[in-house]
């Protein structure tokens, strides 16, 4: 075990369960939106790391695994509303991928809980910090998920 | 080993408020390949950026991380910066810092941990960054135009204007559009014809336009600033060279019972024909399916059945052995501007819901018409020479019966959206009736009234107090013939009150609808289109003359229902847009483009189906003999917008979009968990 892991294992222990999040979001709706929550100081729970992507049909679902196996308890994917995509279709093309990719979730062990799709626009600065704060409190209602990452690190430890 | 520079901003108080900037710039300071970190209070100041550029050349930086703001908002700025410095701008990125962390976090300690997380990230990311070198795409300063309506008219002439060579390729045998039919144009009554024949003269005689009527464009190839476009001449069976339009061929044809096509069936014209007097060009074209010539071969008889029209040139112009010819065309841009039908009641129509208003007899009374026909009556160069007479019997109609909204707004017959003209031109009609039939009664059923133009709110009050027009607010449920009249069945929905009224002749204000073929040249373009088959622009509100294609352009009723001063407009936009294209010689793109790794790629082209942009194209790669080995994506870089939905797509990972590919992305969801 890495002496970083050590650290976040205790941190986790000692005070109460802060979730970490991964958000993979679209440049042009959501990473917008979420600039436009900024300027309007609107408030929300500090536990999302957003990941800038061009459109939410570069983001492969093996982006989520990652994060699930670097320690995220939770994913959001957001991205431009289906019609309103700056690329035209990439929406419609990760709408169908995350539609399949859902299915095999609880098989491949993910609780599909941990992971929130959603639209947000450029102009839903709003909706930004709702999806936000509700995921977070989501998260917290399902606790820690470590299955991935001990997983990782059982197998490193055993190599 | 790299060497990062991290700058962390304070952005006054902004970021510093809440984020310890000093602790963000100490823990990356520990970081494995961070060389430089400090933080300052204003990076985006002259004094923050040359402290990057003077960093970069003191620590011999490889890359940039900003902490500030947005990207969106500063990242030109710090790239600009990196450069001045010395380094590619590719290498330098931003951790916002701001508006997702500092404005939307209160708690000092979580926003800098944040804080400190999301530079790590990018610093991760930046690490694996490539330099890239901006795009440049040579441009081909000319455009082509698609459709010879007002619209594509006005666009041709603002180009040609600007100085630029313009390619206008028109269907029909002559350019001029619908409006060349219509007798006066709302709100001002100008006479239609007096204001369109000396700019379609104009268009004519332009040195810098080239005119292609009876033409149709085949395929297009290519992207923005290199278009390769092959368009068809239909053969018009003409000598263009030689012909010099004394109509001498159209005395002579026996076939002079055609219903024509400008005079909405109303008219007759000949087999060899042009289309209207003031066309222009002013050739005849030769109508093969109606050509007693034609058809008599078609028939297979050996001897020549006509031939008369050839007899009577005089400079041996008519061409029976013509056949199709093909243009090829190099353009930078194109403008769309193909205009609209009229919905057609109760005839074969491509879709199934369209097939409504039987109970309106249209098609079976003669006297029930729509209304290009009704211009083409009221037009002094019209069939009756701008009498109105009714067709059945020739007598002048003393009560006519307007239905507005015939198609439109009515989602039961397939058409939700609003025609946008036809209040006003059904204004229009109560008035030049009521200008020449002095005792006439014109009633109007009537939806709402939009009249929503500089002038029209007035113009349809003065169709209502001035000339007298009746407006009945109700829709007609049937109509049918008794004897000389028409029975027409209605509902005022006003005084709830059904209402049966007498008419001499009844006008349909029909939807309007996109050109038939729409669909087709819209693949060809690669540009989308609604479920209407109207053509889709890139953004309803900020970018409404362009489409998701570069270098396509869109103007008129082809993009959704248009009046004239609208469709000018818009045309008179493109052609804006197609002069700024072409201001300079390249064309500038950024380089975050997808790259195809052809060792790895399997052929399998899922790449070449999701991309929406036709950037993906096959390539062929052989051995040293020429043997072909396999089959390749390809990624055209001029037309690649970088989405990289074909990345994600592909099963071997062959194709990595520049800027942010895998070792990028999964860099950067490692960092995230550092902690």
């Amino acid at each position: 075990m890495s002496e970083a892991t050590a650290k976040t294992t205790e941190a986790k222990a000692g005070a109460a369960f802060e979730p970490r999040i991964a958000a993979f979001v679209c440049n042009w709706c959501t990473y917008t939106g979420a600039d436009l929550a900024g300027t309007s100081r609107i408030q929300m729970a500090p536990n999302v790391r957003v990941v800038r992507l061009p459109c939410t049909g570069r983001i492969d679902p093996m982006f989520i695994i990652k994060a699930f196996e670097r320690g995220a308890d939770g994913v959001i994917v957001s991205g431009c509303h289906p019609g309103d995509c700056h690329y035209s279709a990439g929406n419609y093309h990760a709408r169908r991928r995350f539609a399949i990719f859902r299915e095999i979730m609880s098989f491949i062990g993910i609780d599909p809980n941990r992971i929130t799709f959603s639209w947000v626009s450029a102009s839903e600065g709003r909706k930004w910090g709702d999806v936000v704060d509700e995921t977070v409190s989501r998260i917290r209602g399902l606790g820690p998920f470590a299955g991935y990452k001990n997983l990782v690190e059982k197998t490193h430890a055993g190599a | 080993m790299s060497r990062i520079g991290v700058f962390v901003c304070h952005c006054g108080e902004n970021i510093g408020r809440t984020v310890d900037v000093a602790r963000v710039a100490e823990a990356m300071r520990g970081l494995p390949g961070v060389a430089h970190a400090v933080d300052y209070k204003y990076m985006c100041s002259d004094p923050g950026q040359a402290m990057i550029k003077q960093a970069i050349a003191e620590k011999q930086l490889t890359g940039v991380v900003v902490a500030a703001c947005s990207p969106h908002m500063h990242e030109k700025t710090f790239r600009r910066a990196a450069a001045g410095g010395g380094i590619n701008p590719f290498l330098c990125e931003m951790a916002n810092v701001r508006e997702h962390c500092s404005w939307i976090h209160e708690d000092r300690e979580k926003a800098t941990e944040k804080a400190i997380d999301i530079t790590r990230m990018i610093v991760e990311k930046v690490k694996r960054n490539a330099p890239l070198t901006t795009i440049r795409i040579p441009v081909e300063r000319r455009a082509l135009v698609i459709g010879g309506g007002i619209a594509g008219i006005q666009a041709a002439l603002d180009i040609a204007d600007g100085g630029r060579e313009v390619v206008l390729v028109e269907k029909e045998p002559s350019i001029g559009g619908h409006m060349s039919q219509l007798s006066e144009t709302f709100p001002t009554l100008d006479c239609s014809q007096c204001i369109l024949t000396p700019r379609m003269v104009e268009v004519f005689q332009h040195p810098r336009i080239k005119l292609l009527t009876y033409s149709e464009v085949e395929s297009v190839e290519g992207y923005i600033g290199n278009f390769k476009v092959k368009i068809r001449k239909k053969a018009r069976s003409i000598d263009e060279s030689k012909c010099n339009g004394c109509g001498e061929c159209q005395k002579t044809c026996p076939n002079r019972r055609i219903p024509s096509e400008f005079d909405q069936g109303l008219g007759k014209r000949t087999a060899i024909y042009v289309p209207f007097p003031q066309a222009v060009p002013n050739l005849p074209v030769i109508d093969r399916e109606k050509c007693s010539y034609f058809r008599g071969k078609a028939k297979g008889s050996k001897k020549e059945v006509c031939g008369k029209c050839r007899a009577a040139c005089g400079r041996g112009a008519i061409l029976f052995d013509q056949e199709d010819s093909f243009v090829e065309e190099k353009v930078g841009a194109i403008v769309v501007a193909t205009g609209y039908r009229l919905y057609e009641i109760g005839k074969e129509q491509d879709s199934e819901l369209l097939k409504g208003y039987g109970e309106y007899g249209y098609g079976t009374i003669p006297d029930v018409i729509d209304g290009l026909q009704f211009e083409r009556l009221a037009s002094a160069s019209g069939p009756t020479s701008g009498a109105i007479q009714r067709p059945s019997d020739g007598k002048v109609p003393k009560r006519i019966v307007f239905l507005q909204c015939i198609g439109s707004r009515d989602p039961a017959k397939g058409i939700e959206y609003c025609s946008k003209i036809c209040c006003m031109y059904v204004a229009k009609h109560t008035m030049l009736y009521r200008h020449k039939v002095h005792d006439g009664q014109a009633t109007v059923f009537y939806m709402d009234i939009r009249a929503n133009g500089k002038g029209y709110d007035e113009f349809v009050r003065r169709a209502i107090e001035e000339d007298g027009a009746r407006y009945v607010r109700g829709r007609v449920s049937r109509m049918y013939r008794d004897g000389d009249v028409i029975k027409v069945l209605g509902y005022d929905t006003v005084n709830g009150t059904p209402l049966s009224i007498d008419a001499d002749m009844v006008v349909l204000a029909t939807a309007m609808r996109p050109q038939p073929g729409i669909q087709g040249l819209a693949q060809k373009l690669s540009v989308s289109y609604d479920k209407h088959g109207f053509i889709n622009e890139a953004h309803p509100k900020l970018r409404p003359v362009e489409t998701n294609t570069a270098g396509v352009y869109v103007a008129g009723a082809c993009q959704s229902p248009r009046d004239i001063p609208d469709s000018v407009a818009m045309a008179s936009a493109a052609a804006s847009k197609v002069l700024g294209l072409f201001s300079n010689e390249e064309l500038e793109r950024e380089p975050t483009v997808a790259v195809v790794n052809a060792d790895l790629c399997t052929g399998c082209f899922h790449c070449e189906r999701v991309c929406a942009y036709g950037a993906i194209t096959r390539k062929e790669i052989r051995d040293r003999n020429g043997n072909l080995v396999k089959v390749v994506a390809d990624v055209n870089k001029g037309v690649c917008q970088g989405c990289g939905t074909c990345q994600a797509t592909c099963p071997s990972k062959s194709l990595e979009l520049a800027g942010f590919t895998d070792d990028q992305i999964y860099a950067a969801i490692n960092a995230f968990a550092e902690l």
